[in-house]
């Protein structure tokens, strides 16, 4: 159970869902960019969301499969390949030793994650097994990775390579019958290769759901949707339906709520902040995003105290461009924080690369706070879903988490 | 005895931010610490962890652990501000000044001047003072730790003597070595890790700011108070070889 990487690509780095409780020390929260990918790439292997998964920026990785593996690659379609044949995304896959997975090109989004079956072998930095890259510690050495790094999933130890072959081949029955409808099922095999292409990206939905009989469709607006599979090497016939997942894209509408400074700011400001189209500059990255638009004004120049910043604070420095917060932030920020992102649209948000635009829409907390909690616990009937189809797969699941 | 008061808002929707006033101050900081240690103490799942600042405390949530899933009309920001409140409530009535705790005083060695310090001369200079007046007036004053942040136990020190302030460099360099001691305006500070910078270094300390493998994984603790001392460069090299 392990890969060699060929190419690192432009950035790939080990991730989580962050290093917690040391940010009173100044030390950065870290994690996966888009949690909620993350997540679903570990639970698609039937691993915990702790787990780490490689975060997989842009296009470019290519790894050598060196043991037969589960994995689930989620996130941004960066057009995944399975040697000559696209990678289906957002269901589990069977890879076999000696073939490679690489990323050939953006079509949506801009970060893919990978997670293998019992989580890749890592040690713990600080509770985490994050990559901080400014300071050096966690995921894979502390650094990204590299040609020539050899990544080992944990399940070696727990499940050997001739259980695995039974387990594939169990598969390929028990994976016919259809158990729910937030996993999708597909009942049309596509006929061809670039069909399969075709699936794995935006017009997922529309190709699932034409597929799926009247009857299946209304239980739970199918969360996972069925693959026919044939051609690939993994028999599995479903995936998690894009029905539910966040809609990716290069022009994005993300909900706010106000910050602490959002009445320092000039009527015409917050207004404008509201109604003009950003532009997400180069100078972006893991730790934040500057956008580019017409300047915000501050009602008068204050100098603020530093103070705890969060996952998408907005802050907006004396220049009038805001800086939006991501994963790799400072802890303390000094500037005017004018708005934060809701949560539930950070996916969304770690998605968009330099160049795409970005539009803000103010909600109040208590609907923020209700639309997360209603989704966390769509999540956990998703969870409940896929587990019991990996069972079928024969796939051990992790209890926690 | 004065009343001690806070505010809270929303740092989003998933932390609180409570302000116990607008000013730097050590009564302030004070009242930041004894919220940080009090809560603390009785450890609350849904929690995620606290953030003191020079004012202000943040407490990171769990959303879903405080949903009211009976009274789904109460959104979890108002059951966390609930709780908060109360306890804060409590610490602030139950005690008086008189337990407030003395800040621990870390001692910080320190080489100035030379390789170590390659702008101690142009500090002096600016102020025309002596090179020694600079490392006497910057040693003999004892720091209070505000916050950490920017980087891994990076401290924000308040109390530097404006007699020794002087801006930034004009060009950053581009790399600063680990536990440089630097003035930047009326601030003074030490990089824990290698990093570009435009501080002015006028000296550098051979202890670890940052230390994964150890517990706390930082040197110095907001609150604390910070006194450096000079010493000799075969001192340093001798202390970086223990």
């Amino acid at each position: 159970m392990s890969i060699q990487i060929e190419k690192p690509g432009m950035l790939t780095t080990v991730q989580d869902e962050g290093r917690q409780g040391y940010a009173r020390y100044g030390i950065s929260t870290n994690g996966a960019m888009d949690g909620l990918a993350h997540t679903l790439a570990n639970w698609l292997v039937g691993n915990d969301a702790a787990e780490a998964t490689l975060e997989v920026t842009w296009s470019g990785l290519s790894a050598h499969v060196l043991e037969n593996s589960w994995i689930a690659v989620t996130g941004g379609n960066l057009e995944p390949w399975l040697d000559d044949q696209p990678l289906p995304m957002w269901r589990p896959v069977y890879v076999q030793k000696g073939s490679r997975i690489s990323f050939r090109k953006v079509i949506t989004g801009c970060r893919a994650y990978i997670a293998i079956a019992g989580g890749w072998q890592m040690e713990s930095v600080l509770g985490s097994y994050s990559t901080y890259l400014r300071a050096g510690i966690g995921g894979w050495a502390g650094r990204a990775l590299q040609q020539g790094d050899v990544l080992y999933s944990r399940f070696e130890h727990a499940i050997n390579a001739a259980e695995l072959e039974q387990i594939s081949e169990k598969a390929t029955d028990s994976a016919l019958e259809p158990i729910d409808t937030m996993v999708e099922d597909w009942t049309d095999a596509p006929s061809d290769q670039s069909n399969i292409a075709a699936n794995t990206g935006k017009e997922d939905r529309t190709n699932a759901t034409s597929s799926l009989p009247a009857s299946s469709r209304n239980t739970f607006e199918n969360s996972v949707v069925a693959s026919e599979t044939t051609t690939l090497p993994s028999p599995v016939r479903w995936r998690v339906s894009s029905h539910i997942l966040p809609h990716y894209s290069d022009e994005v509408t993300i909900r706010i709520v106000a910050g602490r400074q959002w009445e320092d700011f000039e009527q015409s400001s917050q207004q404008l902040f509201l109604e003009q189209a950003y532009r997400v500059t180069p100078q972006s990255d893991r730790m934040g995003y500057r956008l580019a638009g017409e300047p915000l004004q501050l009602k008068q120049s204050t100098s603020y105290l530093s103070e705890a910043v969060t996952h998408g604070t907005i802050q907006v420095p004396v220049d009038g461009q805001p800086i939006i917060l991501m994963a790799d932030r400072q802890t303390l920020g000094g500037y005017a924080k004018i708005a934060h992102v809701i949560r539930m649209d950070l996916p969304l948000l770690a998605q968009l690369a330099p160049g795409a635009t970005v539009r803000f829409r103010r909600i109040e907390l208590d609907e923020a706070q209700r639309i997360y909690v209603e989704w966390t616990h769509e999540l956990k009937l998703l969870r409940r879903m896929i587990q019991l189809r990996l069972s079928a797969l024969g796939l051990r699941v992790q209890k926690n988490g | 005895m004065k009343q001690t008061r806070w505010q809270m808002d929303p740092l989003g929707d998933a932390a609180v931010i409570i302000e116990f006033g607008h000013e730097i101050g050590l009564d302030v900081l004070a009242n930041v610490q004894r919220a940080l240690r009090a809560l603390e103490q009785e450890p609350v799942t849904g929690i995620i962890e606290y953030v003191p600042s020079y004012t202000t405390l943040a407490v990171y949530y769990d959303m879903e652990a405080w949903a009211d899933h009976r009274q789904p009309s109460i959104p979890p920001y108002e059951a966390i501000c609930m709780y908060l409140e109360r306890r804060l409530s409590a610490v602030f009535q139950s005690s008086s000044d008189s337990q407030r705790l003395e800040p621990s005083i870390t001692r910080i060695p320190v080489c100035y001047g030379g390789e170590y310090g390659p702008d101690l001369d142009e500090v002096a200079s600016y102020h025309r003072i002596s090179a020694a007046d600079v490392i006497q007036i910057h040693s003999g004053t004892l720091y209070t730790i505000y916050a950490l942040g920017f980087a891994p136990g990076f401290p924000y020190l308040g109390g530097m003597p404006e007699s020794i302030a002087v801006p930034r460099r004009d060009t950053p360099r581009l790399r600063i070595p680990a536990g440089s001691v630097g003035i930047a305006g009326k601030q003074t500070g030490i990089y824990p890790l290698d990093t570009p910078g435009g501080w002015q270094l006028i000296g550098r300390t051979p202890l670890r700011l940052f230390r994964p493998e150890q517990h706390p994984p930082v040197l110095l603790e907001s609150g604390g108070q910070v006194q450096f001392y000079p010493i000799t460069p075969a001192e340093y090299e001798q202390w970086r070889e223990q």
